[in-house]
């Protein structure tokens, strides 16, 4: 477990490197970080003294050493719009996003499971049909399109839920605000959550299906009836778990695709986390949070891969994460 | 290869195709939106991207048949006055050329690494796949998001617009190049296995040939499949880059960048403006998805025996 | 009174070109602790054979006729319940790549321990004794090590091994062992074969040997069947069947031995391909490659008869005896 740890901790050091290096080049590129303090009016010599000051003039790669000490010590640079840190205006908006993939999450999990196993044991079964054609619906809405339906039927005919915005909050542990767990919290992120589902949840249903389908017809689950098994157990033992393996990866990617798609859904209903965040700072030119965010999501990623590869590892005994002697 | 009209009708792909409903439908469907698109500069009542040609006093009309509609728009106006049933043409035309040329770019670029690289293999091959990797580790979607705004950030809108199009299909085609790659290079180290394979290379045949004439062949049909996927995607990916802001100006608005520019306006009665593309766009997307399902189904050796 | 006793048995694949019977009246039986093999090519049905009997036949096939008797009931008669209760417990089954047998993501122990479990009120420690005592039947080193392994870590030989432990566990009256030794190493098939009759002949255990290779047939069974393209065209004891065929095809069949020819001269081959279940020809379906058909053999079918415990299904074998 130790080496494999060590090894998995070596690919992410080089993938942040390289993410920061990209980070870095853009912030080069984007934006004058001198316009930003200074204004219009100032002379281009005290400009010039005011670059050599700050280190602007200075090689790239002083630069970029610069900045990756500075990042190594939680500065990421202030934000020109919010005048603050970039690192702590992404980390006040990060409990909004994760709220939403959580509740995500949550209805992908709870329906995709259930559905697509007995769409694979019962292939001909009129709900698997449904399932399955509803499945290729919900692949073919895009993210942002199921999220301004349901706010127009449920927020602008129906008016039961509410369009935009976050709801009520509760602070956990004095610093993590979560609106999970209020009753308007809950009535806010119910739509965000689901359109967020919606792109991801019939991915699963189909992919469950089909490698169950396959696992079904495999031998050892024949050799499981030959050998008088109970029905629920060969099921729920000895297929889903084989079935588990290869969802767990495709799995692993569909993360990638979620934090993507975040950017989107809360573009929609105005969700103040950090995707829309993102695309404001994007609006405003606001280079050093761009910078932040990209270093921050880079991160997540590598580290929700590195767990998606762990707990792969250690439901599939075939992969040695402790070297096992054969 | 010899074609003939009588071959086709008594293949077993035909054979499916006419009974099911199913994929006739959806190319249907399907072909007219093809159809209509590419003659819309010529079936348009109005052209959507001459920029005097509409008024804002036509603004916010809706689609014949409800209260309040104008004569002249069948489908109703958008916000600045200009004709939806043009718009949408033009805009039809616009998200179905990205998704083609995007397409065509990548699996250009990706057909010819995956060739390459599983053909000749060893270090060569490591190392392309090792970059495939990386590049799938990151959603399309984001990659283009950062490539799109700091590009349309660097360069200023005007320019910004001249681009757009070019730029999207740049990024999404080499964004995805990896998925042709491993497609192909899978085909080709399966078909390396097989004796035919080394049958001709005793005869002496140069690796290019044997590439091309022999092995090429044979990835036919896994890149078909793939490739209807492929399309679909880009047109959803460029549809919510456009969606952002960061894909096709308003000035040449594809059907992405319509729906957002009508969202604003549900709150206050006028869904018109982004419901019709938004409906033209599911059925783009879904006409495909469906073909490419039967497409997959019919090409699996697995069922066909 | 017979063990098993199959009675005209027909299996049917309803497929999208039309309805193809998998096999055709087929009828045998099998006494206690009696050992038959089934031989014949890919695609004689001996496999759907074994299948039937547990009612296992991969779907859309299903059993459309005759009956299954076993220990006074028809097996192709019950419902789930009923055979779950003999899948395992009365009657085993033996796969034939042990790789693939065995479910890759659970240990050694849970895929004993659950063939028992399921059939009978076992606490687990009970369950895993019986378990490794079966291991050491089967002459596996350190059977207790085993318990908590995983398949991928043993070799393909003691895989077989662990697969027969567990068709075992539950002491079964007969085991259907299904091409059991073609996955494995030609040096690992003579020990596994070797083991599996020394098994059933100490615990008294049927055994139905389906396989192509007529040389494991006459290594471990009593009596043999030979199909063909869904029949059964001869049956009678091992030795004799071998050593005097009286089906043309198994005549062919036995010319064809590499033992038979002499070296540096061609290997005798019966000409042609056993028909495909779909274009089975009229009248009997060898007569095609039968060097000695005469014109009866084109359009009728010969039944399945004879005077002693040797069978024959051919029209010239019927017309010399009689």
């Amino acid at each position: 477990m130790f080496a494999f740890l060590l090894r998995r901790f070596g690919q992410a050091v080089i993938v942040m490197l390289v993410i920061s290096l990209l980070s870095f080049s853009i912030q080069d590129q984007l934006g004058d970080p001198l316009r930003e303090l200074v204004g219009q009016s100032v002379s281009e010599e005290i400009r010039e003294q005011l670059r050599d000051k700050m280190g602007l003039n200075d090689p790239y790669l002083v630069q970029y050493w610069r900045f990756l000490k500075n990042a190594l010590q939680g500065d990421l640079g202030t934000s020109y719009f919010f005048k603050r840190p970039a690192l702590d205006v992404i980390l006040d908006k990060l409990p909004a996003t994760i709220d939403l993939v959580i509740a995500a999450t949550f209805w992908i999990l709870l329906f995709s499971i259930p559905v697509g196993i007995f769409a694979a044991i019962h292939p001909d079964h009129w709900f698997s049909k449904l399932a399955l054609s509803l499945s290729i619906l919900g692949i073919s809405i895009p993210v942002f399109l199921t999220a301004i339906f349901l706010i127009y039927l449920f927020a602008v005919e129906l008016g039961w839920l509410p369009s935009y915005g976050r709801g009520d909050t509760i602070t956990l542990f004095s610093t993590w605000k979560t609106s999970l767990l209020t009753l308007d919290g809950l009535s806010h992120i119910l739509l965000p959550s689901i359109s967020l589902a919606s792109v991801i949840l019939p991915l699963f249903v189909r992919l469950i299906r089909s490698e169950m389908m396959e696992v079904l017809e495999s031998e050892y689950i024949r050799f499981a009836w030959a050998k008088g098994l109970r029905r629920r157990r060969i099921w729920f033992l000895h297929s889903f778990k084989n079935t588990l393996l290869p969802v767990i990866t495709v799995g692993g990617v569909q993360i990638g695709i979620m934090v993507a798609y975040t950017i989107l859904t809360e573009t929609v209903f105005q969700w103040p986390g950090m995707g829309f965040m993102f695309l404001e700072a994007i609006n405003r030119v606001d280079t050093p949070l761009i910078v932040a965010y990209l270093i921050v999501v880079g991160l997540i990623f590598v580290v929700t891969n590195t767990v998606v590869d762990i707990i792969y590892g250690l439901v599939n005994p075939t992969v040695t994460l402790v070297g096992r002697p054969t | 290869m010899n074609f003939s009209l009588e071959r086709m009708r008594r293949s077993p792909v035909y054979y499916s195709f006419i009974n099911n409903k199913v994929a006739m439908v959806s190319a249907a469907i399907l072909s007219t939106l093809l159809l209509v698109s590419i003659l819309a500069p010529f079936i348009a009542p109005y052209d959507p991207w001459d920029q005097t040609a509409f008024d804002i006093m036509d603004s916010e009309y809706p689609p014949i048949g409800s209260s309040g509609a104008d004569d002249r728009f069948l489908l109703g106006t958008d916000d600045m006055g200009r004709d939806m049933l043009s718009t949408i043409l033009y805009g039809t035309g616009i998200s179905i050329a990205i998704g083609i040329f995007a397409t065509i770019l990548q699996a250009f670029m990706g057909i010819s690494i995956g060739l390459v690289s599983g053909y000749f293999g060893s270090r060569l091959d490591s190392f392309l796949m090792r970059i495939a990797d990386i590049q799938l580790s990151f959603t399309t979607l984001m990659v283009a998001i950062i490539i799109l705004a700091v590009f349309q950030a660097a360069v200023g809108l005007n320019s910004y617009e001249r681009y757009a199009l070019l730029m999207i299909v740049l990024v999404i085609g080499i964004a995805e190049w990896p998925q042709y790659a491993r497609t192909v290079r899978a085909c080709v180290l399966a078909e390396k296995k097989k004796e035919y394979v080394d049958a001709v290379k005793v005869i002496g045949l140069r690796p290019m040939r044997i590439l091309y004439r022999h092995i090429l062949p044979n990835t036919f049909s896994p890149l078909l499949v793939i490739s209807t996927v492929q399309v679909a995607n880009a047109i959803i990916t460029e549809a919510g880059l456009s969606f952002l802001g960061l894909g096709m100006p308003i000035t040449k608005p594809s059907l992405g960048s319509l729906i957002r520019n009508g969202f604003d306006y549900i709150f206050s009665g006028s869904w018109w403006i982004t419901f019709l593309p938004a409906l033209v766009l599911i059925v783009l997307i879904l006409t495909i998805n469906l073909l490419g399902d039967w497409l997959r189904d019919v090409l699996n050796p697995k069922i066909y025996k | 009174m017979s063990l098993l006793q199959v009675n005209n048995l027909e299996v049917e694949f309803p497929l999208l070109s039309g309805k193809v019977k998998a096999l055709k009246d087929i009828s045998f039986s099998l006494d206690k602790g009696e050992r038959i093999g089934i031989v014949g090519e890919s695609g004689a049905g001996k496999s759907v054979t074994a299948f039937a009997i547990l009612n296992l036949i991969s779907k859309p096939g299903r059993i459309t006729n005759g009956s299954i008797w076993f220990d006074g009931a028809n097996l192709a008669d019950m419902d789930r319940d009923q055979i779950r209760n003999i899948r395992g417990n009365k009657i085993s089954m033996i796969f034939q790549d042990p790789m693939m047998t065995l479910n890759p993501v659970l240990t050694i122990s849970t895929q004993m321990v659950e063939c028992l479990q399921a059939h009978r009120n076992l606490p687990e420690a009970e369950a895993k004794k019986i378990a490794v005592e079966k291991l050491r039947a089967v002459q596996i080193p350190a059977p207790e090590t085993r318990l908590d392994q995983y398949p991928h870590e043993l070799s393909g030989g003691m895989r077989q091994r662990v697969v027969i432990a567990i068709a075992l566990i539950s002491d079964p009256a007969l085991i259907i062992a299904d091409e059991p030794t073609t996955a494995l190493d030609v040096t690992i098939q003579a020990e596994i074969l070797q083991l599996l009759l020394e098994l059933c002949v100490n615990f008294n255990v049927g055994l139905i040997l389906i396989t192509h290779d007529l040389g494991v047939v006459s290594q471990v069974t009593q009596r043999t069947l030979v199909m063909y393209a869904g029949s059964i065209i001869e049956q009678g004891p091992t030795r004799e069947l071998i050593s005097s065929p009286l089906h043309p095809y198994t005549q062919g069949l036995i010319g064809a031995l590499p033992e038979q020819t002499t070296p540096g001269s061609r290997l005798n081959q019966i000409p042609g391909v056993m028909p495909s279940l779909q274009d089975i020809p009229e009248g009997c379906a060898f007569h095609p490659r039968c060097t000695l058909a005469v014109a009866k053999c084109q359009h009728q079918i010969p039944e399945l008869k004879g005077k002693t415990s040797r069978l024959c299904a051919c029209h010239l074998v019927d017309d010399a005896d009689a």
